[in-house]
């Protein structure tokens, strides 16, 4: 029986590129339901009742909401080129790096650029990413997963792309190849990755999104 | 070669119970150290330097952090007793419930705890609407592992146990048999399961904590 695989997106979406790129290093074929930023089709508020967002991956009819919850269920399925490390322990530290990016980073980032730049958030935006740039420098290859890339690296993909972004739409700048010089080269790397250039969103649309979001 | 796992917590916190109930319901021997968290010590923050924040387990003189992090780990270190389904498509299930009751369900009772007028009146009907969208996933079952306790019933211990201290402290009720009485099942059952009482503070210490931190103006977590 052939697989039934669709995800609900919206472009422009880090975390909807998060499944996308996850669907393409394991070569599945999917079928992208666009929504409309904003109006979002019945089909996806049946799906996501909880949160009502994207993205939302329907297999065969099930549906898998968070974006970092669909990753590890696509690893799971498809096992073939996995996400995640087999040792317990390396593991366990890619959760939680994939989780300090979700739950701290990105929120600080954003309170960054929501408070137009205010000192003591962009010197804790600069404290966390430190930890991650840490992180990479310990590795010492040229992505989260090694030669590949992982579940790390995919929830990263906000740092890689988006942040540079935010940052041109807002003038408003910390992420510095002088500061963060392994994560500017693995950001580079990211995004020219086979799997992740097709996935992208244009970024001229994206800049003007923020500028209007962050009232520049 | 015995394995050797340590364990450093905090004996009132609702994210160092998860781990120690998921370490008990494998069977799993443990030192446990207790932090002093106005005063952590030096061997603490060397296995977590990152957060520095309890739970944090070592297995093998290697460390791992945060409490649903964790409970995977065991879940994967050690077999037996499995916590989490193997069905793929449930797994995810487990882990969307288990970061809702962290992201959503805890983060409004921690409102409610803190706040005062509108944004506590707003922080109390979200989290009775969190507590019946969680409440909707048990369809039945005696817990959320199905017949026995499995991962969301241990992220939803805090549940079970520290919202009627919050409760009774603060003299708000939100989360109530009338309002929930499928979760309200839940709890009771969950409450008397043995293993579940051999970790647990006792109640009225819990208490008494919770009013010492709200009178010092203290944060609960």
């Amino acid at each position: 029986m052939a697989d039934e695989v669709k995800l609900y997106s919206l472009s422009g979406s880090p975390f909807v590129c998060r499944a996308k790129i996850a669907l393409n290093i394991k070569g599945i074929e999917y079928e992208n339901m666009e929504e409309t930023f904003g109006n979002f089709s019945a089909d996806l508020l049946k799906y996501n009742p909880v949160y009502k967002k994207v993205p939302v991956l329907v297999h065969n009819g099930k549906a898998i909401c968070e974006s970092l919850v669909i990753v590890e269920y696509i690893d799971d399925v498809w096992k073939a080129v996995p996400l995640l490390p087999q040792d317990p322990h390396e593991k366990a530290i890619a959760r939680f790096c994939a989780k300090f990016i979700d739950d701290k980073f990105i929120p600080t980032a954003f309170k960054v650029f929501g408070s137009h730049g205010d000192e003591q958030v962009i010197a804790e935006a600069c404290e966390q990413l430190q930890l991650i740039e840490n992180e990479l420098k310990n590795k010492g290859t040229k992505f989260f997963g090694g030669d590949n890339i992982n579940l790390v690296d995919l929830s990263a993909d906000f740092i890689a792309y988006w942040l540079g972004i935010i940052e041109e739409a807002t003038d408003i700048k910390f992420f510095t190849k002088e500061k963060f010089p392994k994560l500017t080269e693995w950001a580079y790397n990211f995004v020219e990755c086979e799997f992740v250039k097709g996935v992208l969103p244009p970024r001229a649309p994206l800049v003007e999104f923020f500028k209007k979001r962050f009232g520049n | 070669m015995a394995e050797e796992v340590k364990m450093f917590g905090f004996w009132a916190s609702p994210f160092s119970y998860r781990v120690e109930l998921a370490l008990n319901l494998k069977g799993i021997r443990y030192e446990f150290i207790e932090e002093n968290l106005q005063n952590k010590s030096r061997s603490f923050l060397n296995y977590n330097p990152i957060t520095k924040k309890i739970p944090v387990i070592v297995h093998n003189e290697k460390s791992i952090v945060e409490s649903l992090v964790i409970l995977e780990y065991i879940d994967e270190t050690w077999k037996d007793i499995p916590l989490l389904p193997q069905d793929p498509h449930k797994r995810a299930l487990a882990r969307f419930w288990a970061n809702f009751i962290d992201d959503k369900i805890m983060k409004s009772a921690h409102r409610i705890a803190t706040s005062s007028g509108k944004e506590r009146e707003d922080a109390i009907e979200e989290n009775v609407e969190n507590l019946k969208l969680l409440e909707k996933e048990l369809a039945g079952k005696d817990f959320f592992g199905g017949n026995s306790i499995g991962y969301i019933d241990i992220a939803a211990s805090v549940i079970a146990i520290w919202f009627e201290v919050g409760q009774e402290v603060s003299g708000i009720h939100w989360f109530t048999q009338d309002e929930h009485p499928t979760l309200w099942k839940w709890k009771t059952k969950f409450e008397q399961d043995e293993v579940v009482k051999q970790c647990c503070p006792p109640k009225y210490k819990l208490v008494e904590f919770r009013k010492m931190l709200t009178a010092s103006g203290s944060a609960p977590k």
